[in-house]
């Protein structure tokens, strides 16, 4: 089944600069693997296309259950600089909760926000 | 000597609300309260405050409402109290707090300020090269405005070892301000950095306050959180051997979970293995938490590895203006109005010969905020904004762009709706640009104060 990653993790953004980074957490240790195999760097990139405009770096934390996404050249070449209303990038986390995932039958019990599906 | 120590947060940045502040004095039985006022641009926009206006005093805006809000129960307990917001001005911030005790009538009280972050005059000769683009920071001569160091927690100790009540600080790395209690209690070696990664790690967790109560995560259907107007700042009781729990005063909203955690934990870091702060190379990886009781997650082994042979130096730079301003469609074809409405701006813009290093005019209600990562299928709004901003060298430039959407008033499409020109529609850019310093040329000076 399609899923859309908001039912599968859960995320925030940071600043530095112009650089934004974006952390996913699963939901549950047993929906990690198939964040870790499905949401690649490249994909992350390409999901955000036009808005990123640098490098995308992908960190695995595997005690947190969690990817870090460091996205170069996400804000508008930094936060005081910026003509996004959005200068801090913090509301940019919110759009990868779009991005669908295939999630087989079995996994389907450790999804969040159900009555959202 | 303690075998745990009570540190609460008292801000997590300059417009943080006063109240949670507050009520972590009273109610938190702290040991420590940590307050952290400074974005990566304050000390700039300070220096140019001060250039504009010499009664400004270099301090944070908010210090007397946050000093008022806390110092009686801080007095009361016997809490400590450790803040940034001395910004450029450290020595006049501790002169108020003093001035503040002596109005409470708390005589005999030590505070301290710490000096020697500043280093403007002496950038050039300190730093080579430009982080962010590799050209030398001889560049930024012409548009300097100001140059400081990121001190870490040392120099905090130093002042609690000479019996400071209240340390305030210009620039700290922000864990360091949460670490220093850890370090001067448990009397931790600088160079620990086995001890050091589990503090400074913690203070990342604490540095942005509600963020790990319950703050910034509330996302309904998904992630519900109880009163979310009602967050308390964190609470780290920090063990001897840098363990800790999170948690928070009970009367508040919010909650401390093991998803607020790790959302705080990830958060503003890039390499989780190799997170760097002046005392010492954090590695979250090896991290482990475990919620113990409701509100109440503990945290423990977080790595350290030794710290850099360097410290990091920002540097603020005057780049020109940014204008902006917004008006409004509703209805039926909103969009449709409001795309024209884009297209006379642009036109307008030619004609009144507008020079801007960039122009961005979103419809704000479809893509103001993800720009082009907005879905092409995302749904044609009832309500948009259209709303503009350039960025130039002038300010006369940048009134352009106010001045156009003026005229969209009586010239513009049918059904504009404007808000009355009421705010400022011009601001000063101040860049930040990164370099790095020897850290055995960076000397921190403490000065006392008693009330």
């Amino acid at each position: 089944m399609k899923v859309k990653l908001q039912h599968v993790a859960h995320a925030r953004s940071g600043d530095k600069g112009d650089t934004s980074n974006i952390a996913v957490f699963a939901y549950a240790p047993e929906l990690y693997p198939l964040l870790k195999e499905q949401l690649t760097a490249p994909r992350f990139k390409a999901f955000y296309a036009g808005a990123i405009k640098g490098t995308v770096t992908r960190y695995e934390v595997d005690n947190l259950h969690a990817m870090n996404f460091v996205a170069q050249g996400a804000l508008g070449g930094g936060v005081s600089r910026s003509l996004c209303l959005d200068n801090y990038g913090k509301a940019l986390s919110a759009a990868i909760l779009g991005f669908e995932l295939d999630v087989p039958e079995s996994l389907q019990g450790f999804l969040r926000g159900k009555d959202l599906l | 000597m303690k075998d745990i120590i009570r540190i609460g947060s008292g801000a997590a940045w300059w417009g943080d609300r006063v109240e949670p502040a507050a009520l972590n004095a009273e109610k938190g039985d702290l040991d420590y309260l940590c307050f952290e006022t400074m974005a990566e641009a304050t000390v700039s926009a300070a220096q140019v405050r001060a250039r504009r206006d010499p009664s400004f005093p270099g301090y944070d805006t908010y210090l007397d409402d946050r000093m008022r809000a806390v110092l009686p129960h801080c007095m009361k307990r016997g809490t400590k109290i450790i803040t940034n917001q001395g910004w450029i001005n450290p020595d006049a911030a501790a002169r108020r707090v003093v001035h503040w005790l002596k109005e409470f009538g708390y005589t005999g009280v030590k505070v301290a300020s710490v000096n020697g972050s500043l280093i403007t005059e002496h950038v050039l000769e300190l730093t080579d090269t430009i982080l962010e683009n590799g050209q030398p920071t001889s560049t930024l001569t012409s548009n300097l405005i100001s140059a400081e160091v990121y001190q870490g927690a040392e120099p905090i100790v130093e002042a609690l070892k000479a019996g400071a009540q209240i340390v305030i600080t210009g620039r700290v790395a922000d864990p360091s301000i949460f670490m220093a209690p850890m370090m001067y209690e448990f009397e931790w070696d600088p160079l620990d950095h086995v001890k050091l990664g589990q503090g400074n790690g913690l203070g990342h967790l604490l540095e942005c306050g509600a963020q790990v109560t319950g703050g910034y995560f509330a996302d309904p259907g998904f992630k519900d959180v109880p009163e979310p107007w009602n967050f308390g700042f964190p609470i780290a009781e920090v063990s001897r051997d840098g363990s800790a729990i999170i948690t928070k005063v009970s009367s508040t909203g919010g909650q401390v979970t093991l998803e607020t955690v790790k959302e705080q934990m990830l958060y503003e870091v890039h390499d989780p293995a190799n997170y760097l702060t002046p005392d010492v190379v954090v590695d979250f990886t090896t991290a482990r938490i475990e919620q113990v009781g409701p509100d109440r997650v503990k945290v423990s082994h977080i790595g350290g590895k030794p710290r850099t042979p360097t410290l990091k130096v920002s540097i603020g730079c005057t780049e020109g203006f940014i204008g902006e301003d917004m008006f409004f469609y509703a209805g039926p074809g909103a969009l449709r109005r409001a795309e024209i409405a884009k297209k006379v701006l642009e036109e307008r813009f030619k004609i009144v010969n507008l020079q801007a290093e960039e122009i961005r005019i979103d419809y704000l209600g479809l893509n103001a905020i993800h720009g082009d990562a907005t879905p092409s299928d995302a749904p044609e709004p009832y309500e948009i904004a259209v709303r503009v901003a350039a960025r130039t060298k002038t300010r006369e430039e940048a009134a352009k762009v106010g001045r156009e959407v003026d005229g969209m008033a009586v010239s513009g499409i049918a059904h504009t709706g404007k808000r009355v020109p009421h705010q400022d529609r011009t601001r000063e850019v101040i860049g930040v640009w990164s370099s790095l310093v020897p850290r055995e040329r960076i000397t921190p000076s403490i000065n006392y104060f008693m009330s």
